[in-house]
């Protein structure tokens, strides 16, 4: 009998100790800061926030709202995306390819971006308000409640859209038959046989709903007014209305986090009830509606895309109106705009870049190790890895922002101010994505295409870079364009951390916003539209099979 | 340079679960070696321990006399071939073929000379430079042959690489398979749970049951002189009947219901009185309508195979036998009509009650 021996320390290893060290200093660490500032104050332990923030309605309401808020764009978001994707995938739609698209582009702007143009179109003096109070009709304010819940709607059920698409898309063509068969069809087999199927990327896709509409901080900070919700709340409170109060924004987070890692675990449980595989052998077969329902259903998915198309069309077009010295829209067309935005563009458009690039290559190169590590090395080490890089999951952008900077402001290594923190926060945010994905990836390809290698003499690293790699390179450029787009439209943790000399240009834009310079503002919008279209495009061309997972 | 395969005492767990509990094998030089056996009973567990790809908890390997227990995969000089390809998708054909002549000290000259003899051996010289996606699977399967056998390995080593290939492409390639090892003369060990691929390809078969193997015999052996119940009844078909070792006069043989059957090859172990199970191939039986045996039943069905006939017999006990009889023009057994039998005493098999031990030689 042998034992086997232990192996030495291999460079895997290293690098799973490396990341777990980053890992620790960069999101345990802040996340602990977090914490403790919660419940010390001047070195002193109290509870003081936590019974100030639920004693006074003024504070919890805010939870409420927010939650109130995620509930109902989960909704409507569902309300709209299910019965699209359904449309979508089952009957013929003409001018598909560009609906799809315009679809996924309208889930890529940033929420806030919406919101404004949302406000240029149905606020006080927009333009739609303007054009009924003439015929006499006053429209319904859009600040408050429904004008967060609109925004986030139009901005979000794409996600359900694009989860449900991927679930019909492995729904098998005799599965819809079988029921028609058996006398169920039409609306009726869209509930009992469709809905069901999709049930699991449902839940999915409700989760993700849920999640981001709760921990968005933009839509609600500009087109709320009154009705305030807590990540705006933690905002306030960490910018200070009044005073400065780090304790108070740290305990509104930690109640943040202990709501949606529930809701996160909610779901999952839930999901694991309803999981079950499917593989469609022949995909479903698109149908051509009676002209009546096909008329329909063109005009539903048109108007549905039209809305969501709305507020970026109306931004473009405003970048292009006259304006006058302040910034304020006069009549007819120029690029007045877009030369008072160039000020602002000259160094947000470098940084968006470093940014951007540098987040998207450190989020790549860390998804793969651990992805790899994850699925091929399995050992606890990696185990807790793997649980590690899913926490930022849970956390609203604005609370890793606090902590960060609650962590690197001071002690041994000052960060504020830098573009290293907003990087870090950028990958932090990004990273739970994208090694979710390339786990996916990764686990689609059979073990034993490396062992063939290694049978063939390719060392263990050799066949890391010559075989696995490669293999996983499609799923992993598009998931990094993704990862770009998202990066370059964050809000929520960059706008607690950045500086005159890192603003971005989704931050420029909300400067530009906040100081009412509206034509300016729908410049920079309009060059952020701009690189979000050709990354789309960028993608499309890269992942074959256009399945994008947000 | 073809190597033999010594494995000593080998324990394989997974967790506390035993998939191995001690398995002994002697494979010899330039041996076309398969492991036959049902689903999950450890082959690929074992080939892998082979190849290095699972740990070893206990016992000892040997390519000749080198222990390989703890030598890298890498270092091996294994060949080897998986059920699903695994050809490297972002590779082409030729790609593929020379990635491993790519890890050894070759010059360029000598990796294409390499590359395309066995491009050519393996028929796939015309799709070089496709990439694999384009290919049917029994090219696949082509590709990854190739590719194993370029690197000239001590051994091939094969898990079910047909198992994903239609029937007839199946039979074609397991003839494509037997050929290239029969013309390099290398040590093989294949993996398989279809016996009848099994006995098609192999010199010798070690049939496998929940990590033991039962035995390891050529497939004429393992056919007709099956060491326990469970080989008897994997490999071929059989009928399993109970009955009873019955001494009279010093004559030595099986009763089954009230019919006699002498034999002359039982072993000591076969003690009068003692209940036994028998183990009749279908062929095994002599069927006719009168006069040819002391069984008697009742033809429930038939089945006409062209150069055979089936039958499905009811014994007086109740018990259910497949029958094989050559067709003959004037064969004229009926449905329901009655039969008798008799047995080819020096064929059949027969095991203790349990089914462990042969009772035989
Ligand atoms: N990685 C593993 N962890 C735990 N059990 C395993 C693992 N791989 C295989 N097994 C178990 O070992 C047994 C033998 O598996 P395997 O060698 O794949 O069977 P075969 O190839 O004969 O079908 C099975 O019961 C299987 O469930
Ligand atoms: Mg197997």
């Amino acid at each position: 009998m042998t034992k086997s021996r232990k192996r030495p320390l291999e460079l895997w290893h290293l690098i799973s100790i490396a990341i777990t060290l980053l890992y620790l200093l960069f999101l345990i660490v802040p996340m602990f800061n977090i914490l403790k500032e919660s419940v010390y104050e001047n070195g002193r332990f109290t509870l003081k926030y936590f019974i100030q923030f639920f004693s006074e309605p003024y504070y919890f309401n805010t939870i409420l709202n927010s939650f109130k808020i995620s509930i109902a764009t989960t909704l409507f978001s569902l309300l709209v995306g299910v019965p699209l994707a359904y449309l979508y995938n089952l009957y013929r739609i003409h001018g598909r390819s560009v609906v799809q698209v315009l679809i996924i582009l309208s889930s890529m702007s940033a929420p806030f971006v919406g919101a404004y143009a949302w406000i240029l179109l149905l606020g006080r003096y927009g333009l739609i308000t303007k054009f009924f109070a003439e015929l006499g009709i006053a429209l319904p304010s859009i600040y408050g409640f429904r004008g967060v819940v609109l925004v986030l709607t139009t901005r979000l059920y794409p996600l359900v859209f694009m989860y449900v698409s991927g679930a019909l898309r492995n729904v098998d063509n005799s599965l819809l038959e079988a029921s028609q068969n058996l006398g169920v069809s039409g609306v009726k087999r869209f509930f009992k046989v469709v809905v069901p199927l999709c049930t699991p990327s449902i839940l999915a896709a409700a989760l993700m709903v849920f999640m981001r509409a709760m921990a968005d901080f933009g839509t609600p900070l500009l087109i709320g007014e009154g009705y305030r919700t807590f990540p705006v709340e933690i905002y306030k409170q960490y910018v200070g209305e009044t005073s400065q109060n780090y304790n108070f924004a740290a305990a509104i987070s930690v109640i943040a986090i202990v709501i949606t890692a529930i809701v996160f675990l909610v779901q999952k449980v839930a999901s694991e009830k309803f999981s079950f595989k499917m593989n469609a052998l022949h995909s479903i077969e698109r149908k051509k509606a009676k002209p009546v329902t096909s008329f329909f259903i063109h005009a539903y998915t048109y108007i549905v895309v039209a809305i969501s198309m709305l507020p970026q069309v109306y931004l473009v077009y405003c970048s292009f109106r006259n304006t006058n010295a302040f910034g304020n829209f006069t009549k007819g067309l120029s690029l007045n705009s877009y030369k008072n935005a160039w000020k602002y563009v000259r160094t947000a458009l470098p940084n968006t870049l470093i940014i951007g690039l540098s987040t998207m290559v450190i989020v790549v190169l860390m998804s793969i190790l651990i992805a790899y590590m994850v699925v091929r090395r399995k050992n606890t080490m990696n185990n807790v890895l793997d649980t590690m890089s899913m926490i930022p999951y849970i956390i609203p952008g604005s609370v890793i922002g606090i902590a960060l900077v609650l962590t690197f402001s001071k002690g041994w290594l000052v960060l504020t101010g830098t573009m290293a923190i907003m990087i870090i926060a950028m990958v932090i945010r990004r990273i739970p994505y994208t090694i979710r994905s390339s786990v996916a990836v990764l686990q689609q390809i059979p073990i034993t295409t490396e062992e063939a290698s290694i049978s063939l003499g390719a060392s263990k690293l050799k066949t890391f870079f010559k075989v696995t790699t490669p293999m996983m390179a499609s799923g992993i450029v598009s998931g990094a364009i993704l990862s770009w787009v998202s990066i370059i439209t964050e809000l929520s943790a960059s706008i607690m951390l950045y500086s005159a000399r890192t603003q971005t240009l989704t931050l420029s834009i909300y400067v530009l916003v906040s100081r009412g310079t509206d034509g300016a503002a729908c410049a920079v919008s309009t060059i952020l539209l701009l690189f979000t279209v050709i990354s789309l495009a960028l993608f499309m061309r890269v992942s074959k099979n256009k399945d994008i997972v947000m | 340079m073809s190597i033999n395969i010594i494995i000593k005492n080998a324990v394989k767990r997974y967790g506390d679960v035993v998939i191995i509990p001690d398995l002994s094998l002697d494979i010899k030089k330039g041996e076309f070696f398969t492991l036959l056996g049902p689903s999950g009973c450890g082959k690929t567990t074992l080939l892998r321990m082979i190849a290095g790809f699972n740990t070893i908890e206990g016992g000892d390997f040997y390519f000749n006399e080198t222990r390989i227990n703890d030598l890298n995969p890498a270092k091996r000089n294994i060949g080897m071939v998986f059920q699903n390809y695994a050809v490297f998708p972002h590779m082409t054909v030729r790609g593929n073929v020379a990635f491993g002549l790519k890890n050894r000290k070759m010059s360029k000259e000598e990796i294409k000379k390499r590359t395309d003899e066995f491009l050519e051996l393996m028929k796939i010289k015309e799709y070089e430079n496709r990439l694999p996606e384009r290919l049917s699977g029994g090219q696949q399967q082509r590709v990854a042959l190739a590719r194993a056998l370029a690197v000239h390995p001590d051994v091939l080593l094969m898990d079910e690489p047909l198992s994903n290939l239609d029937a007839k492409l199946r039979v074609e390639m397991r003839e494509v398979i037997k050929e290239i090892q029969n013309k390099i003369g290398i040590t093989t060990v294949y993996v398989t749970h279809d016996q009848e691929e099994a006995m098609a390809i192999s010199d010798r078969i070690a049939v496998m049951d929940k990590g033991v193997i039962q035995q390891i015999g050529t497939p004429k052996v393992l056919y007709h002189r099956p060491a326990n119940l469970f080989v008897a009844t994997f490999i071929g078909k059989t009928n399993v009947l109970d009955g009873k070792i019955y001494e009279e006069n010093g004559e030595k043989g099986v009763m089954l219901e009230n019919a006699k059957f002498p034999m002359k090859n039982l072993n000591d172990l076969a003690v009068d009185g003692l209940n036994v199970k028998l183990s009749i191939r279908p062929e095994e039986f002599v069927i006719c309508e009168h006069g040819c045996g002391s069984l008697k039943g009742i033809v429930e069905d038939s089945v006409f195979l062209g150069l055979n006939t089936q039958y499905f017999v009811r014994l007086e006990s109740g018990e259910k036998v497949q029958i094989t009889r050559e067709s003959s023009i004037e064969d004229t057994i009926e449905k329901n009509s009655e039969v008798e039998i008799s047995v080819k005493t020096d064929k059949i098999n027969v095991f203790s009650e349990d089914g462990q031990r042969a009772l035989i030689g």
